[in-house]
């Protein structure tokens, strides 16, 4: 067939408009039913064998940094319940967690690093004497003094891993040729993931040294790997399987894994079931959350208020170890662009280490730092022009001849002038800018605040041998499906979208594709559902093990019936043979009788990404997704309360798999973004104790933080210009970013206090940051 | 003396005769029965994932509250029926409330959801609930549910669909039979479960109370939970003598008696917000701002104030107005102003063997003006970095009197005397007048810095509030001077709450 020779992958082009039953449409979470009747099986629910035993981990609460030079624990030891206590001595293998440079003990050997550490676990009859126990450890220690701050760590000069930069052009030769510079720095603050279903992990011992583990984590490879290192054993001997997380948002990428090791060590030591859920608070303290950064930038810029070259640098908190610093602060530097062009550009990102809990994925995988700098760049410039903060986004968005990023790639697949021309129509822009002018020069005490933010995401891990998926499919002879992939389930709704993608395959009904647990057993060597990338890589990888399991069906039918292939299609629960149909139960069931496999494994590679880290250069992405948001937002100038009035949203997901679900993403995405800006706060106090560990500290929106005027529409793709599964785009990070638009707000309303100069809002702005930032306008000369 | 507690589950009395003192009803839900549909997101009744309802007979109708499960001692449940995710959809299908939350696709990880099902299905019992509620009434319902996937926007949509017509469902359908059962619950027994050295007790009296408490005055006495929760399930203190004053009769009373308002210890915030809203409308927009649906459903004005948390939103209020503490114990009672119960952190004037028994709150007088402002990171359910009260009598145009009381300043809720002092005879008008008392703050409060706010913010913004209390005595409109909680949205009837 003409079609397979030039598409050597397999894949056909699905950009031509056919007539789609299943994909596109907005079906519901394939567990919404049992979400809302509580018959959704999350790990601590699942029945508990008898004997199963509790696991609760245990930290010296004295020191952020130092040493323990002993430990006492017959106090836990003696806790009515407790059955045995786990320390670095139980660990048959290699003590330690890590997803990438090592650095991550499982159990402190002496030195403690941050404030909530894990030394020891106890194992107990009950998870209440677990954690009882737990607090009961004796320590002797040695104190040192912690790094907590960014500007800790700079003064003391310590990393995690070395700085990376890269750019083009003479960036200093331009900053001092230019018309205008200006120079800014702003605190970025980090973020607790704040997934409603803590970590979990739920060890069953089997036998010859067998281990199956449910853990509540979004990569599960990686938990099996980590599980067998610490027993030594053989990977083969390990099963890491997650049928659904109460929610993930990066937060259980890696993090995920120590609990499931600890797990596994007391399930291997005791031979029992063993089950560890962390507590809220020791989740919290425990797990490592986005990074902070402090960005300094320098700018040159035209009379027009076009960039004329720039120089950005971030100094990222990244904790005690390396954990995924490398590719999160990798991320800022690709997004530090956002979707604006730099002439000349340089990019610097330091690394630092400090000794707090290890800061690791989070929605937008460090993106969303070098956003908000951008964005603050381009507000700066609109205060010192006096132009209209849209106007100089406008000047500054990629277009013809100016399409390269600071990382070499050219953007091909732009649509932001589309989306930000028809959002600027719908939000009422032009409008809504005169009346909040007027509505501040009517009032003293209030201010208000607009601002309109596009968005560009790059789609693809950029650790490159990241980017495959593996699906396996079983066709039964009832024409029931089997379905199973890679990709973990944490509410985004992967699995509905991949059963749609099967469904449609077929041409059968949603409710004849079964969706089951992710499991190293059935799919093995994944990636971790991260990066956005679960539907792109996991829906390819099912579609490529349907269409090879039909390519067999059709081979037989044609055959059978002497109908030529290309006239064989499978539509309405029929197999379509030439003018008539047979229906898809009969044909399996005939394919199975003629010894036909109505199995397959699908496997799928993202093509044309090529980054080379080394040498700076490469595609890093396969495309881009876009969007753009508009907020207005109320302050209170006289105690830095701030209520956001109205958000509207256009966000390009290509064309849509599932729109119901993807407007969900982009909603979510938002409001977290949203959180993350303004309402919630990571506090550390001076001994380095994180003192925000608990929703009663640590505040997410809520509902009524939502304005009801929240307008979110798809934009009206034409379908992604990559050949991507049903020409759909990635939507799981990139609407997080579209909250820059709340915190730009925030900084239009205190810019309007003295015309011309620029507020040093920081981020979060909680009330007291736009205080701060109040404070320092009334403060500046003009 | 009955030595069990009884509740309804799924249609039938369940009676426990052996638990702990301190068992939460989320780990006999989930541990005991294995109905694990309610979930455990915090254990400290943030989140909300552990929402159930709970259904009390009360003028002759069946009354269903969201609560959190997590930090609600199964033995306060006595008498009461509860009702989890998993009993709400009938034989038909799925609970309106849960077909419209799966309709707008309202879950996503689907773990908050059970929670939010539940605070939805009680607002959906809510007789006198408009159809649909607005938007104000339905995110006050949600505030004690916290979403991480859906930015809310569908389950607002859910809320309005299922809301969209009159309760009827099965529990509406049986409510008079559930209400029948319930008053046979409600005996006059004194109940008391396990031993001297270890036990759960709900006494029916005041003076059962009283001669309990003098028996056992290390007991912990409970109310609501919301704070004694917390003890049990982040802090491992030994609590082994339970005192419940949830059956004491009488002790949740209000009482409008002319010029003052009594206020029961028992009194939930939830069942005192009228009553307080009466005197000012602040202080009903500052109740509804006080933990969230769940945590008003449980905890009491009473234990706001006798937990002496110096965070605490009443104290500050109640002590600005002037009202005084009625403390009793089986050898006497005696009442005491507000202000001078809290002594010091964690130190209140509490003798041992005697309880809060109520709080008498004076009502406005002629010339008065009242202003109460609560500042925190996140408007609901939030605890305050600042929370400042204002009663300010004029006559002439000038100040006459002022209390001015403060939460989050110290180690207490306190009042500031000497910026009071120096306003006596201020135009609230008059900015340039202000400067004595706004200087006198150092005076008065030394706060610390901690994760809600530094210490420089707690005062500044101290000043500020003064400022805007002064402004708005003196005839701003409070549309032009808040962000939230205006004063005539709510004089033109946008009341807030079902």
């Amino acid at each position: 067939m003409s079609a397979l020779e030039s598409d050597p992958d397999g894949l056909r082009d699905d950009s031509q408009e056919g007539v789609f039953s299943v994909v596109r449409q907005p079906v519901r979470h394939d567990s919404a039913v049992k979400h809302v009747t509580g018959q959704a099986i999350y790990i601590d629910d699942m029945r508990e064998p008898e004997g199963t035993l509790h696991v609760a981990p245990g930290f010296c609460r004295q020191i952020a940094r130092g040493r323990f030079t002993a430990v006492d624990l017959d106090p836990v030891r003696a806790f009515p319940g407790v059955v045995t206590v786990l320390t670095a001595a139980d660990v048959p293998g290699v003590n330690d967690c890590s997803p990438s440079i090592g650095g991550d003990p499982i159990f402190s050997e002496g030195v403690v690093e941050f404030w909530g550490q894990v030394v020891f676990a106890v194992v107990a009859t009950t998870r209440d004497a677990a954690r009882r126990a737990a607090t009961l450890a004796r320590f002797e220690v040695v104190t040192e003094t912690p790094a907590i701050t960014v500007a800790d760590a700079r003064a003391a000069d310590i990393h995690v891993l070395p700085e990376y930069r890269f750019g083009r052009g003479d960036v200093e030769a331009v900053l001092a040729d230019s018309p205008k510079r200006l120079d800014g720095r702003m605190v970025i603050g980090g973020q607790e993931h704040f997934y409603l279903e803590g970590q979990i992990a739920f060890a069953l011992p089997g036998e010859d040294g067998d281990m199956h583990v449910h853990s509540s984590t979004q990569h599960p490879t990686e938990v099996q790997h980590l599980v067998a290192k610490a027993l030594a054993v053989p990977d083969a001997a390990v099963t890491a399987e997650v049928r659904r997380m109460g929610g993930g948002f990066g937060g259980k990428e890696s993090q995920a894994s120590q609990w499931a090791v600890i797990a596994a060590l007391a399930a291997a030591k005791t031979r029992r079931p063993c089950k560890l859920r962390l507590d809220r608070d020791d989740d919290m303290v425990m797990t490592g959350k986005r990074h902070d950064d402090v960005a300094e930038f320098a700018v040159g810029y035209d009379a027009d208020g076009r960039v004329t070259a720039t120089r950005m640098d971030f100094y990222a908190r990244c904790g005690y170890s390396a954990d995924l610093s490398l590719g999160v602060n990798d991320r800022t530097m690709f997004h530090a662009d956002n979707a604006y062009f730099y002439p000349a550009v340089r990019i610097l990102s330091q690394r630092l280490k400090t000794n707090t809990v290890s800061n690791t994925a989070f929605r937008g995988f460090g993106g969303p730092q070098g956003v908000l700098a951008a964005e603050r760049m381009m507000d700066a410039i609109a205060v010192e022009t006096g132009l209209d903060p849209l106007e100089v986004r406008k000047r500054n968005i990629y277009g013809p001849d100016r399409d390269v990023t600071p990382y070499g790639m050219k953007v091909e697949d732009n649509v932001l002038p589309e989306i930000i021309a028809e959002l600027e129509r719908t939000s009422d822009y032009a409008a809504r800018r005169a009346e909040v002018k007027a509505f501040n020069s009517r009032n003293r005490i209030l201010k208000k605040g607009l601002a309109f933010t596009p968005l560009k995401f790059g789609i693809s891990f950029t650790l490159v041998h990241l980017n495959q998926a593996g699906a396996l499919v079983h066709v039964y002879t009832d024409g029931s499906v089997h379905l199973n992939h890679g990709g973990t389930e944490m509410g985004q709704g992967l699995n509905t979208k991949v059963a749609q993608v099967v469904a449609e395959e077929f041409g059968l009904t949603l409710d004849r594709v079964k969706i089951t647990a992710t499991t190293t057993g059935k799919v093995p060597n994944t990636a971790p559902t991260a990066a956005s990338s679960g539907t792109d890589i996991n829906g390819m990888a099912a579609q490529i093990a349907c269409r090879q399991i039909k390519a067999r069906l059709v081979a037989f039918v044609a055959n059978e019936f002497g109908t030529p292939e290309d006239q064989i299609a499978f539509r309405d629960g029929q197999v379509i043979i030439g003018n008539g149909s047979v229906p898809f139960t009969e044909v399996v069931k005939k394919a199975f009788i003629a010894r036909i496999q109505l199995s397959s494994a699908g496997y799928y590679k993202t093509p044309k990404i090529t980054w080379n880290r080394d040498r700076a250069e490469g595609r890093p992405f396969l495309y881009f997704a876009y969007g753009a948001a508009c907020s207005e937002v109320t302050i209170d100038t006289m105690t830095g309360e701030m209520k956001v009035d109205r958000v509207d949203i256009l966000h390009d997901v290509g064309k849509s798999l599932n729109p119901a679900i993807d407007i969900g993403q982009i909603e979510g995405g938002f409001v977290q973004g949203m959180g993350w800006v303004t309402t919630e706060e990571l506090w550390w106090d001076d001994k380095g104790r994180l003192r925000t560990h608990a929703p009663s500290t640590y505040k997410i929106p809520c509902a009524s933080d939502v304005p009801d005027a929240f307008n979110v529409a798809l934009y009206d793709s034409p379908g992604n210009r990559e050949i991507t599964i049903f020409r759909s785009k990635a939507v799981g990070e990139p609407p997080l970013m579209l909250a820059a638009s709340v915190f730009s707000a925030v900084f239009d309303a205190v810019a309007s206090l003295k015309p011309g100069v620029i507020p040093p809002l920081d981020a979060p702005a909680t009330p007291e940051a736009i205080m701060r930032a109040v404070t320092a306008m009334r403060r500046a000369e003009v | 003396m009955r030595d069990s507690v009884r509740f309804i589950r799924q249609g039938r009395v369940v009676e426990l005769k052996s638990f702990g003192p301190t068992e939460t009803l989320l780990d006999h839900l989930r541990l005991t029965e294995r109905a694990c549909g309610t979930k455990e997101g915090c254990n400290e009744g943030d989140c909300g994932a552990c929402t159930v309802a709970v259904g009390t007979h009360e003028d002759g109708k069946v009354v269903y509250r969201p609560v959190n499960a997590c930090i609600l001692f199964v033995g306060q449940l006595d008498g009461k029926e509860i009702v989890t995710v998993e009993d709400i959809a009938g034989s038909g299908g799925l609970h309106p409330v849960q077909q419209a939350m799966v309709d707008h696709h309202g879950s996503q990880c689907g773990f908050c959801t059970p929670g939010i099902v539940m605070s939805l299905f009680a607002l959906y019992q809510d007789a006198g609930r408009a159809t649909p509620p607005p938007r104000a009434v339905i995110d006050e319902w949600l505030s004690g549910n916290l979403c991480r996937c859906t930015g809310y926007r569908p389950i607002v949509e859910a809320a309005r669909t299922a809301l969209s017509a009159p309760p009827d469902d099965m529990f509406t359908r049986s409510a008079e039979a559930t209400g029948g059962v319930l008053q046979f619950l409600a005996d006059a027994e004194d109940v008391f479960v396990g031993t001297d050295q270890r036990f759960f007790a709900a006494p029916r009296s005041v003076e059962a109370l009283a001669a309990l408490y003098e028996r056992h005055p290390d007991a912990t006495l409970v109310a609501g939970a919301t704070d004694v929760g917390l003890w049990i399930t982040k802090q491992f203190r030994p609590v082994e003598k339970v005192i419940h004053l949830g059956r004491v009769d009488g002790l949740d009373r209000i009482e409008d008696v002319g010029p003052a308002v009594i206020i029961g210890a028992t009194a939930t915030y939830e069942a005192a917000t009228d009553a307080l809203a009466g005197i000012d409308p602040d202080i009903g927009a500052v109740v509804r701002r006080i933990g969230s649906r769940q945590v008003r459903a449980s905890g009491t004005i009473g234990g706001n104030i006798a937990n002496g948390s110096p965070i605490g939103d009443t104290p500050p209020m109640l002590i600005a107005l002037g009202a005084t503490l009625e403390l009793v114990s089986a050898k006497a009672n005696r009442a005491v102003p507000l202000e001078d119960f809290f002594i010091a952190y964690g130190r209140q004037d509490r003798q041992p063997g005697e309880f809060v028994a109520g709080v008498l709150v004076p009502k406005l007088k002629a010339g008065q003006v009242f202003r109460a402002y609560k500042i925190s990171k996140r408007f609901d359910q939030d605890i305050s970095a600042v929370m400042g009260a204002f009663l300010f009598t004029l006559a002439d145009g000038v100040i006459t009197e002022a209390r001015i009381a403060f939460g989050g300043l110290a180690g207490t809720p306190k009042r500031a005397a000497a910026v009071e002092a120096r306003l006596i005879g201020v135009a609230p008008g008059s900015a340039a007048a202000w400067s004595p008392a706004m200087e006198a703050f150092a005076e008065d409060f030394q706060p610390l810095t901690d994760m809600r706010a530094s210490a420089h913010y707690r005062l500044e913004t101290a000043r500020a509030l003064l400022g805007k209390a002064l402004l708005e005595t003196a005839g701003a409109p409070t549309t032009r001077t808040r962000v939230i909680g205006q004063r005539e949205a709510r004089q033109e009837g946008a009341h807030v709450g079902a």
